[in-house]
């Protein structure tokens, strides 16, 4: 056991795959001999060399379309696009070319990758730099989606994705790179599409993905505390797959729920989870589905302003209190 | 192959004796392609008027000889990567043509059973690593690939066909420098045909020669020849074969083309001016090189014999599709996941 931050557990989580498997590369913008301008890849480069860790120029589609043709041939191509908003100028392989080159070839191309991207809000960059752009990739048929919220789920899911036979899109949260959390030694490998209930309960169900993890958290503590009010608090993990029998199960236990999303509110991840329980756990229910969302707004950059727009945990405990005494 | 300097004549001349560096077999072959490939896309616009052939479709009808060269000059290990203008190089590469009809024609028997359609064709065991539809996407994929076989220390090659259209957007300047800077064994090949979609690419581009004027911009030689010679496309495809797998670098080979047919099968290109389309028929790739072979001592009628079997091969491949189901409704929900299924949650 080691206490680890969430940025050096990124690089453990890449040399642990790549030292294990001689077709695990990875290459992006500043990663290689800078060591990533998060410093989550310092290291990588004098570890492996310069064949396996590269530097790249700023093409966002010549990064992910090699990857891509890397992948086909048979190499398991890790591929770092600096921040997720840059998601915009190469999204056509994102949308068009990694989800659908199997299904169109029927079967005959595969497309094991793994694109890893500083996601998230809080770093005070303004707009096109701060997004949370999870639900753009949600919404693809063919993608595998995962946002970890601490160091251990950052090595395991990193490995379940480097091993995944399928483009994964991996979320890094640019604010909880500095955080730090228990990770075990020796190989981590977890596994794509298991939420975890990091705290059990038994009023109320919040569902939470990345930052806002510790938030709801954090929120739920002060619940108990505050208002013996006791929330169950699931990190969903992988919005692709998506463990909807541990989120219907809570729910069945609970009988309300809460989302806690980065997102702006239309089309975020929570809608369609709600919808799912709608669907299939309605008359689990004892009141509506609350989706705690960050405003149908591009994000601003100021401090003062940026911290507004952000589910927090006041926020999170003043919706929860409110819905449930009403 | 020696590595030449003058590596690429900017107009190859097929004027040596029969025992010249092409050599009758290969002459045999490069002639048989682009006749497969003229029946058949012919045949696929037959098709198309009997609604036969469904969705869209584009034709290489007066660009064979693009498609053949490149494809003698493959070793079974290189790679095509096509645009939906793909039927041709498809073929080329041996795909049978019944697999390529019945896809056409959205069969069960069909390339990727009726999955991908027109502009998809792909056939991994043919070195056919997918046609793409998104204009540029494939040039960074073929660097992908390229990347692996350098990685690996294989010497296979990766080819990527496209359009002088594709030349203007950001995805081509993009895998152009990318496969500069790291050497990549990749040869990127335009199939000028002088529109892009409607438009007459001189309209909408900076330079003449929309790829081999852009060329020093990568620090790579500009090259442009003839594409409706068969011969002049082999010789410079293997140039860059030999270059790419020597560990030179990447090539970027401008091929002077143009469709006899529209855009696609709902174009009747009306756009272009009167005498254009005649003027380029004179100079049909498959009239030029049925000369050629005729100059180089075959005789007629091993080259009607070529011919005939050829036009067997479309019509047993028509028939076949004909009879074919549709695409198997199972089929519908499979490979969107590597695990065979399209399961998005437990
Ligand atoms: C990104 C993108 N923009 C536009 C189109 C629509 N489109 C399809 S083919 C084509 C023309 C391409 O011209 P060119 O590259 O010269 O190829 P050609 O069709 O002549 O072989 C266009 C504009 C597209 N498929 N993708
Ligand atoms: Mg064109």
């Amino acid at each position: 056991m080691a206490e680890l931050t969430y940025r050096d557990a990124v690089t453990r989580a890449i040399a642990q795959e790549m030292s294990r498997d001689p077709d695990v590369i990875f290459f992006g913008e500043d990663v290689a001999k800078p060591g990533g301008v998060f410093k989550t890849t310092v290291g990588l480069y004098e570890q492996f060399g310069p064949r396996r860790v590269r530097d790249t120029p700023i093409s966002e589609q010549a990064i992910l379309g090699a990857a891509m043709g890397a992948a086909m041939t048979g190499l398991k191509p890790i591929a770092e696009i600096m921040f997720s908003d840059f998601f915009a100028v190469c999204f056509d392989y994102i949308a068009n070319e990694f989800p659908k080159s199997r299904y169109m070839s029927n079967g005959q191309l595969k497309c094991p990758l793994v694109v890893r991207t500083a996601n998230g809000a809080g770093s005070r960059f303004g707009a096109q730099h701060s997004q949370s752009v999870e639900n753009w990739a949600m919404m693809i048929p063919g993608l595998k989606v995962v946002a970890p919220s601490t160091p251990r789920d950052v090595i395991g899911l990193m490995a379940a994705a480097v091993r995944d036979p399928d483009p994964v899109i991996f979320f890094e949260h640019k604010s909880l790179y500095a955080t730090k959390g228990e990770v075990p030694d020796g190989e981590i490998v977890d596994t794509l599409g298991s939420a975890k209930i990091v705290r059990p309960g038994k009023d109320a169900t919040i569902l939470a993905l990345a930052l806002m993890v510790p938030r709801a958290l954090d929120a739920a503590t002060r619940l108990k505390r505050e208002h013996d009010i006791d929330c169950e608090v699931i990190d969903v993990r992988s919005l692709v797959p998506l463990d909807t029998r541990a989120i219907l199960g809570s729910v069945a236990r609970t009988h309300r729920v809460f989302t806690v999303e980065e997102n702006p509110r239309l089309c975020g991840w929570g809608a369609e989870i709600v919808s799912i329980i709608a669907d299939e756990a309605f008359y689990d229910l004892d009141g509506p589905p609350v989706r705690i969302t960050t405003p149908h707004i591009p994000l601003p950059a100021a401090d003062t302003l940026e911290d507004l727009v952000l589910p927090t945990p006041d926020r999170i405990v003043e919706t929860v209190r409110r819905s449930l005494s009403a | 192959m020696a590595k030449k300097k003058n590596r690429a004549p900017t107009t190859a001349l097929a004027n040596a004796g029969p025992n010249d560096d092409i050599g009758e077999e290969t002459r045999r072959r490069l002639y048989e392609v682009q006749v497969i490939i003229r029946e058949a896309e012919q045949r696929a616009f037959d098709l198309f008027l009997q609604n036969l052939v469904k969705g869209t479709s584009h034709l290489s009808l007066g660009q064979e000889a693009i498609a053949a060269g490149f494809a003698v000059a493959m070793r079974p290990s290189d790679l095509s990567f096509c645009t939906y203008r793909g039927h041709a190089h498809t073929l080329a590469r041996g795909v049978p043509i019944e697999k390529v009809l019945g896809e056409l024609m959205q069969r069960d028997n069909g390339l990727m059973r009726g999955k991908g359609g027109s502009m998809h064709l792909t056939s991994v065991e043919h070195g056919v690593m997918g046609s793409y539809a998104i204009i540029g996407a494939h040039l960074p994929i073929a660097c992908g690939a390229a990347l692996r076989a350098q990685y690996k220390g294989a010497d296979d090659v990766s080819v990527c066909f496209f359009g002088d259209g594709t030349t203007n957007i950001g995805a081509f300047h993009e895998a152009l420098n990318f496969a500069a800077v790291w050497k990549l064994p990749v040869v990127f090949v335009c199939e000028n045909n002088l529109y892009m979609e409607y438009t007459p690419i001189g309209e909408v581009t900076a330079v003449a020669h929309p790829a081999a004027d852009r060329a020093s911009a990568y620090g790579l030689e500009r090259i442009v020849i003839d594409g409706n010679d068969a011969d002049a496309v082999y010789r410079v495809a293997q140039t860059a074969f030999a270059r790419a797998r020597a560990g030179e670098g990447p090539s970027l080979i401008e091929c002077l083309t143009y469709r006899h047919s529209g855009h696609s099968r709902a174009d009747p290109a009306k756009y272009r001016p009167e005498g254009e389309l005649e003027r380029w028929k004179e100079r049909d790739p498959i009239k030029i090189y049925r000369e050629r072979l005729i100059q180089f001592g075959f005789e007629e009628t091993a080259i009607a014999a070529i011919e005939a079997n050829v036009r067997r091969m479309v019509e047993d491949a028509t028939a076949t599709c004909k009879a074919a189901a549709p695409p198997a409704v199972e089929i519908l929900f499979s490979d969107v996941y590597a695990d065979g299924g399209w399961a998005w949650r437990n």
